[in-house]
C-alpha cells in the first residue's frame, strides 16, 4: 500500500479530535518513553504539551547530543534557476510574478561554484523553480557533472521527477533530494496551488516512495508551517516519516521546518507558528526519532538560530542567497523569499563555536557509492 | 488473530514435536497449549511406513503442520528438504534452519537468505529462524518471507532473551510477524517476548523436557496470552519522570526575553 493509500485511509477528523484533546498525562508518558511512537509524537505536538516545553528541550538536547555530538552540517543552497510554471501564492517564484528570470549556464555555475568553494562548503543543495521544459532532467543532467566535481555532497530541491529520471541522477553523483509536501491537507493545498504541474497533489506525495526506489541517500521531508494547521500537517509528516522507515530503511531522512515567510506577492499565514511552536516542533520531532536529520535554513533569525542548536537541528545554512547566481552577483530583485539571517559565513560560524558547537563542512566521500 | 500467510490463527503459541517422552505426551501437550501450528523435523519422519509415530497423531489432531528443514546444512539441502516436505505432507509451509554447526547449532545467515529466497521463488511460505540480526531479518523479508523467527538465545538452551535488545529493533522495524524461536525457557521468557510486541513464540524443550510436559503447555498457553494482552493495554514507562533539573539556565530562556 502506498503512503498515499494509507493517509487517504487515515480518519483525519478524528485524529485532529484527540490531537487536541490530548491531556497531561499523555504528554508526561510521552516524555519519559523511551521509543517514539506516532501516538507519542501526538502528544508532544499538542496544545497540551506547550507547558512542557523547558522539559521537551532537556530531553531533545540529551538524545542529539547523544546521536549527534555537538556537529552541526553545514550546507549551503545554490539557486539554478527561478524560471517557473506553477502558480503558488506564497513564493516569490510563482509564474505570475513580475521579476526577472534567469537560469545558470554552465559558465555562471562554475563562477557560483567557486565562490562558494572559497567559503569551505562541500555540501550543497541545489535549488530551481519548477519548469519541466527549460529547466527539467536534461538541464540538470548537464548541470550536475559539474557540481559533483567540487561537492562531496549534492542534493536537490526542484520539482518532483519520474523514477528513472532520479536513478540517472543518481548514476551523475545526485546524493539528496528535498521535497517538501507544503501540506498535507488536500483541500488547502489546491487552494495554495492554482497552475502547473505542482497542482497534482498525489503525485507529490507519492514522490519520496519514487525516491527512494530510486536509490537516493537521503530524502529531505517537510511542510510549510502556517499554510494550514502546523499541528496536524506536522502529525501528518509524522506519519509520512514512519511510513518511509518502514518500507525503505536504506535510506536516511532529514527534515525541514520552514515557516511561512513574506515575498514578493505573499500570502499572510493561516495559521501562524511562533518561536515557541517552532521549538515545541523541532523538539517532538527529535524525541519521535532520535537519527532523523533536522535542518534550518537562514529563514530563521540569527538570535533564534543560535539558540536551536542542540535542541535537535543537526544541519544549517549559512550565508546564503536564494537568487539564481546570488553568491557571485548579488541582486536582492530575483529572491525565492526574504533571508532572515544574513550574517556571513564565518559570523556563523563563530556564533556557533561560542555556543559549543563544531562546523562540519565534509561528512561524505562519494567515490563509495554506487562503486558497481 | 495473527495473519501468517494466508492463514489466521487464534493462539500465538507454537510448539514443536521433539524430545517428548511419548507421542502421547506430545500430542496431550499440544492440545493443551492450545497450539495450531506446529513444528516437525522433516528428517524424523519415516517416509516408508505410513504409520509414523510422529506424523499420525499430528495429523488426527487437527492442528496445522510446519515442517522444518532442521538437519540441512546449506541452502541446497534445504531446499530439497523443503522440495520433499512439499510432496510427502502437501503443504508448501517450511521453517527454514540451516545449522552447519553441530555443537550449538547457529542459524547460517548467510545460507539461509540464500535457500530463503530460491524458496519463495518456488512458492513456498517460508519461516525462516535466523540469529537476532535486525539486518538479515529486512533482507528474508524483502525476499518474500511470510515471517522472521529469530532466536532468543541458543537453540534448547532454556536461557531466554539473551538478544533482547536486537529483538526489540526486528520487532520495532518488521512488516511481516516476528515469532520468537528458540532458548525460550520458562513461561515468564514467552510472557517477555509477547509484552514487547513479538507476534509468536515457538517453544518446544521447555515443554517437552519439563517434568509435567502437559501442565507445562498449560502454562506456557496463559503467559502467551497474558503477554500479548499486557502488550495491547499498552505497558507503563519504567523510568521515573523525567529530570526536571535544567542547567543554570533553562534551555528555552530565550523564548521570553
Amino acid at each position: 500500500m502506498s503512503f498515499y493509500d494509507e493517509l487517504s485511509s487515515l480518519p483525519r477528523e478524528q485524529l485532529k479530535l484527540s490531537l487536541y484533546s490530548i491531556g497531561p498525562k499523555e504528554v508526561e508518558s510521552a516524555l519519559v518513553s523511551s521509543e517514539g511512537s506516532l501516538s507519542s509524537l501526538m502528544a508532544l505536538l499538542s496544545p497540551a504539551a506547550e507547558p512542557y516545553i523547558e522539559q521537551m528541550a532537556v530531553r531533545a538536547k540529551e538524545i542529539t547530543r547523544r546521536r549527534f555530538g555537538t556537529n552541526i552540517g553545514m550546507y549551503l543552497p545554490l539557486y539554478l534557476s527561478n524560471l517557473c510554471a506553477n502558480e503558488c501564492d506564497y513564493c516569490g517564484f510563482s509564474m505570475s510574478n513580475k521579476l526577472k528570470r534567469k537560469s545558470l549556464t554552465s559558465d555562471e555555475l562554475k563562477q557560483e561554484i567557486s565562490i562558494i568553494k572559497r567559503q569551505g562548503f562541500d555540501s550543497i543543495l541545489l535549488v530551481s523553480g519548477e519548469h519541466e521544459t527549460k529547466v527539467g532532467i536534461d538541464y540538470f543532467a548537464s548541470m550536475l557533472p559539474l557540481v559533483k566535481k567540487q561537492f562531496s555532497y549534492v542534493a536537490m530541491e526542484v520539482q518532483p521527477l519520474r523514477e528513472d529520471e532520479y536513478k540517472h541522477l543518481v548514476n551523475l553523483g545526485l546524493d539528496a533530494v528535498m521535497l517538501y509536501q507544503e501540506t498535507y491537507n488536500p483541500t488547502t493545498y489546491q487552494e495554495h496551488h492554482t497552475r502547473g504541474n505542482k497542482q497534482d497533489y498525489r503525485y507529490r506525495v507519492d514522490s519520496p516512495e519514487r525516491i527512494a526506489r530510486a536509490g537516493v541517500d537521503k530524502i529531505g521531508l517537510g511542510v510549510l508551517l502556517g499554510l494550514d494547521d502546523w499541528r496536524f500537517d506536522a502529525l501528518m509528516l509524522g506519519y509520512h516519516l514512519h511510513y518511509l522507515e518502514r518500507h525503505f530503511w536504506r535510506c536516511r531522512y532529514s527534515l525541514s521546518l520552514p515557516r511561512l515567510r513574506p515575498c514578493t506577492g505573499g500570502i499572510t499565514p493561516k495559521m501562524p507558528l511562533t518561536d515557541k511552536g517552532l521549538v515545541q516542533l523541532i523538539c517532538a520531532f527529535r524525541l519521535f526519532n532520535q537519527q532523523l536529520e533536522i535542518s534550518l535554513s537562514t529563514r530563521e533569525p540569527a538570535s533564534l538560530r543560535d539558540n536551536l542548536y542542540g535542541l535537535g537541528v543537526t544541519h544549517i545554512s549559512a550565508g546564503s542567497s536564494t537568487e539564481p547566481g546570488g553568491y557571485s552577483n548579488p541582486q536582492r530583485q530575483l529572491n525565492q523569499f526574504e533571508i532572515s539571517d544574513d550574517r556571513s559565513v564565518s559570523e556563523t560560524v563563530s556564533a556557533m563555536v561560542a555556543k559549543g558547537y563544531i562546523p562540519v563542512w565534509k561528512d561524505w566521500q562519494s567515490e563509495w557509492i554506487n562503486l558497481s | 488473530m495473527l495473519m501468517l500467510a494466508d492463514s489466521q490463527f487464534s493462539s500465538r503459541l507454537f510448539t514443536g514435536t521433539g524430545k517428548f517422552s511419548c507421542s502421547k505426551t506430545m500430542v496431550a501437550s499440544i492440545e493443551a497449549s492450545g497450539s495450531q501450528l506446529v513444528t516437525m523435523a522433516m528428517k524424523r519422519i519415516d517416509l516408508k511406513t505410513a504409520s509414523d509415530d510422529i506424523l499420525a497423531p499430528l495429523k488426527a489432531s487437527g492442528v496445522k503442520l510446519l515442517p522444518n528443514t532442521s538437519g540441512a546444512r546449506n541452502a541446497q539441502e534445504a531446499v530439497f528438504v523443503a522440495e520433499l516436505s512439499r510432496e510427502v505432507l502437501g503443504t508448501s509451509w517450511v521453517k527454514l534452519e540451516i545449522h552447519p554447526d553441530p555443537k550449538y547449532l547457529m542459524p547460517d545467515p548467510i545460507e539461509t537468505l540464500k535457500a530463503a529466497k530460491m524458496l519463495c521463488d518456488k512458492g513456498f511460505v517460508v519461516l525462516p529462524y535466523v540469529h537476532a540480526d535486525p539486518v538479515l531479518c529486512r533482507h528474508l523479508e524483502e525476499v518474500g518471507c511470510a515471517a522472521v523467527m529469530p532466536l532468543g538465545s541458543p537453540i534448547g538452551s532454556n536461557q531466554g532473551l539473551a538478544t533482547q535488545t536486537f529483538l526489540k529493533i526486528i520487532i520495532e522495524q518488521a512488516n511481516i510477524p516476528v515469532v520468537v524461536d528458540a532458548g525460550i525457557g520458562a513461561p515468564s521468557h514467552a510472557m517477555q517476548a509477547m509484552e514487547m510486541g513479538a507476534s509468536a513464540v515457538l517453544v518446544n524443550t521447555a515443554i517437552a523436557s519439563s517434568r509435567d510436559p502437559v501442565a507445562m503447555a498449560r502454562c506456557f498457553e496463559s503467559a502467551v496470552s497474558a503477554g500479548r494482552d499486557a502488550y495491547l493495554a499498552g505497558l507503563g514507562v519504567t523510568s521515573c519522570y523525567a529530570q526536571q533539573t535544567s542547567p543554570q539556565k533553562p534551555l528555552t530562556a530565550f523564548l521570553e526575553s
